[in-house]
């Protein structure tokens, strides 16, 4: 059975849609991740032009935040004020991820772009996430305590100055790291079509030292405010958001989400860290072997305009 | 096949069938309405007839098939039973628009797009269907200036400061086709034209669901001792209907307004989602 999407142009399988909202969803939900880096190549390998796909799974992206949002608030594991600050260097970070797209597509680079910021990305969070989870699972089998969070140890970039104190994520710190961090989001964002809670996660985890629970809870805040401001950017610049696209994937992306979520609380947040690093680091490989293989077509091509 | 045996196969779409038959009725009554004309023609000619004026994207459109039935009147057939008989050749041509072709080449060690050729208004869609190879029917000149088949029709190309066509052998020019046959929007059929009666012939084109909307043109050649001798076109337009049109029609209107409604569904479906599995 096929959906046409009017914005798209194209029929689409609907439940194979319906499942990669539930496959991501479920990921999404268990890891507390956007899951845009799973879902938007998975559109594109459906044949959904890529500038739709980005711009549809903005909405499917601050749908499935605003409901793991919600649960995270009612628990109070949210730092409202930490999120604030993020989102200030978030939407220069936009900004200047639109411009930079912009820049790229008439160099006709994009697609390189993307591929290279993929797979460097992906590989370096995924290899980190890894390493550190290895060595968490090897302390707890050993029985030996876990780390404790010795407050003294601040690296040099947290002592820089306008320090603010963010009480809910008990951190007192430079609030240049954390523009800084926002920024780098705002821009990954714009450019790859992914909210990057699987970036923001662990740069609050391990460079802010944010508890891993309020990390989860403030990443969905600030990806559901830049999701659903990338909606209606992309709505009005672009054009190309495909609402029923969206729809049938917000459906069974709030779904699963609210099964993984149950899974993922009956995990060690170490394996669940380990599981993560395993999936960011296969992503970002699968795209790094498409960009060594010798492609199978040579030639590519894009549409630019359509004449009605 | 016969088109009741067809149109039976392609029953699940009726809306085809029913368009089938409103053609092959069409056809019948021009094959008995043209010799009624009384004198016999002094100049070939040729009546078509399209199965689909309008093509409605509704929300489980996936692709349409149309049927063209068509007359050809050869001048004076009843006086010289020996006179060539007639070639038929039908291009379909979808709405123009234009593409960037990359050509990738490896660069420290990784494929980088790194050559592109942009080709400017060709057609979206395009379908070349004959009764039988087009290279027998006419001279390469002849083929060359009435744009007959996949390789003769124009497709103009920026390359560097100029604008123009390309040879056939040029291998962006060959890749441009291959990929776009891939996707069903090009081909070319050299049996697709079959002769029900002599005179009367008919032929099928599929039009994948991801072909652009607008107007497309069927133009029909008669040819006859390889020069073309009649020639008529005619259009149908896909346009979207219902639900998908008005969706549409909202974005492209409204799209400020349609990405805030967007946003604000988004949130809704997150909140009912979040309510109803609830933990309490």
């Amino acid at each position: 059975m096929t959906i046409y999407l009017p914005i798209a142009e194209l029929p689409v399988a609907i439940f194979s849609v319906f499942a990669m909202g539930l496959a991501v969803g479920f990921i999404s939900g268990m890891f507390g991740v956007g899951g845009g880096f799973l879902m938007t190549p998975l559109l594109i390998f459906t044949g959904v032009p890529p500038t739709v796909a980005v711009a549809s799974v903005s909405p499917y992206m601050a749908a499935s935040s605003f409901s793991g949002a919600l649960s995270y608030l009612r628990k109070g594991m949210v730092d409202l004020p930490l999120a604030g600050v993020l989102l200030i260097g978030g939407l220069v970070g936009t900004l200047a991820g639109v411009l930079l797209f912009l820049w790229l597509r008439i160099i006709g680079q994009v697609d390189l772009a993307i591929r290279l910021a993929y797979t460097v990305l992906l590989g370096t969070i995924g290899t980190m996430m890894l390493v550190e989870s290895v060595r968490a699972i090897r302390r707890t089998r050993r029985g030996a305590a876990p780390v404790v969070r010795r407050p003294g140890t601040h690296a040099w970039f947290m002592r820089l100055p306008l320090k603010m104190r963010f009480r809910r994520s008990r951190i007192y710190v430079s609030a240049i790291p954390v523009v800084g961090i926002g920024f780098m989001i705002g821009l990954l964002g714009a450019v790859l079509g992914v909210g990057g809670g699987f970036i923001l996660v662990p740069a609050l985890i391990y460079l802010l030292r944010v508890p891993t629970t309020t990390s989860v809870g403030t990443s969905l805040v600030l990806t559901l405010v830049t999701m659903a401001a990338a909606t209606v950017l992309h709505a009005e610049a672009n054009g190309t958001v495909d609402a029923v696209l969206a729809f049938v994937l917000m459906i069974g992306g709030t779904m699963g989400a609210q099964f993984g979520a149950r899974t993922g609380q009956t995990m060690r947040p170490e394996n669940l860290r380990f599981l993560l690093g395993l999936l960011v680091l296969a992503v970002g490989l699968r795209v790094a072997v498409d960009l060594v293989r010798h492609p199978s077509d040579l030639y590519v091509l894009t549409t630019i305009e359509v004449r009605r | 096949m016969t088109p009741p045996v067809r149109a039976a196969a392609a029953g699940r779409r009726s809306g085809r069938m029913r368009g089938l038959w409103t053609a092959a009725l069409a056809a019948a009554s021009l094959a008995l309405a043209l010799p009624a004309g009384g004198a016999e023609p002094e100049r070939d000619r040729l009546v078509v007839s399209i199965s689909e004026p309008v093509v409605r994207i509704t929300s489980t459109f996936s692709g349409a098939s149309l049927v063209v039935f068509g007359v050809a009147e050869v001048a004076g057939a009843d006086t010289a039973p020996d006179a060539a008989p007639p070639d038929i050749v039908v291009t379909v041509r979808g709405p123009q628009a234009s593409y960037v072709a990359w050509r990738k080449s490896r660069v420290a060690g990784l494929w980088v797009n790194s050559d592109s050729r942009t080709f400017l208004d060709v057609p979206a869609f395009l379908s070349v269907q004959s009764n039988r190879p087009v290279e027998d029917m006419a001279s390469p000149e002849v083929l060359r200036t009435e744009q007959i088949g996949l390789s003769r029709n124009v497709l103009l190309q920026r390359v560097g400061p100029d604008f123009a066509d390309v040879v056939p052998t040029d291998s962006f020019r060959q890749a441009f086709l291959r990929i776009q046959g891939s996707e069903d929007l090009y081909e070319e059929n050299p049996r697709g034209v079959t002769f029900l009666a002599p005179r009367v012939f008919r032929t099928e084109f599929d039009i994948p669901g991801r072909a652009p909307i607008g107007r497309y043109d069927v133009s029909v050649k008669l040819l006859r001792n390889g020069q073309v001798t009649a020639q008529s076109t005619e259009h149908f337009e896909i346009i979207k209907s219902g639900f998908e049109q008005n969706i549409a029609i909202f974005s492209q209107n409204d799209a400020l307004l349609y990405g805030i409604a967007v946003a604000i569904g988004s949130l809704i479906i997150g909140f009912i989602g979040n309510f109803l599995f609830r933990r309490e």
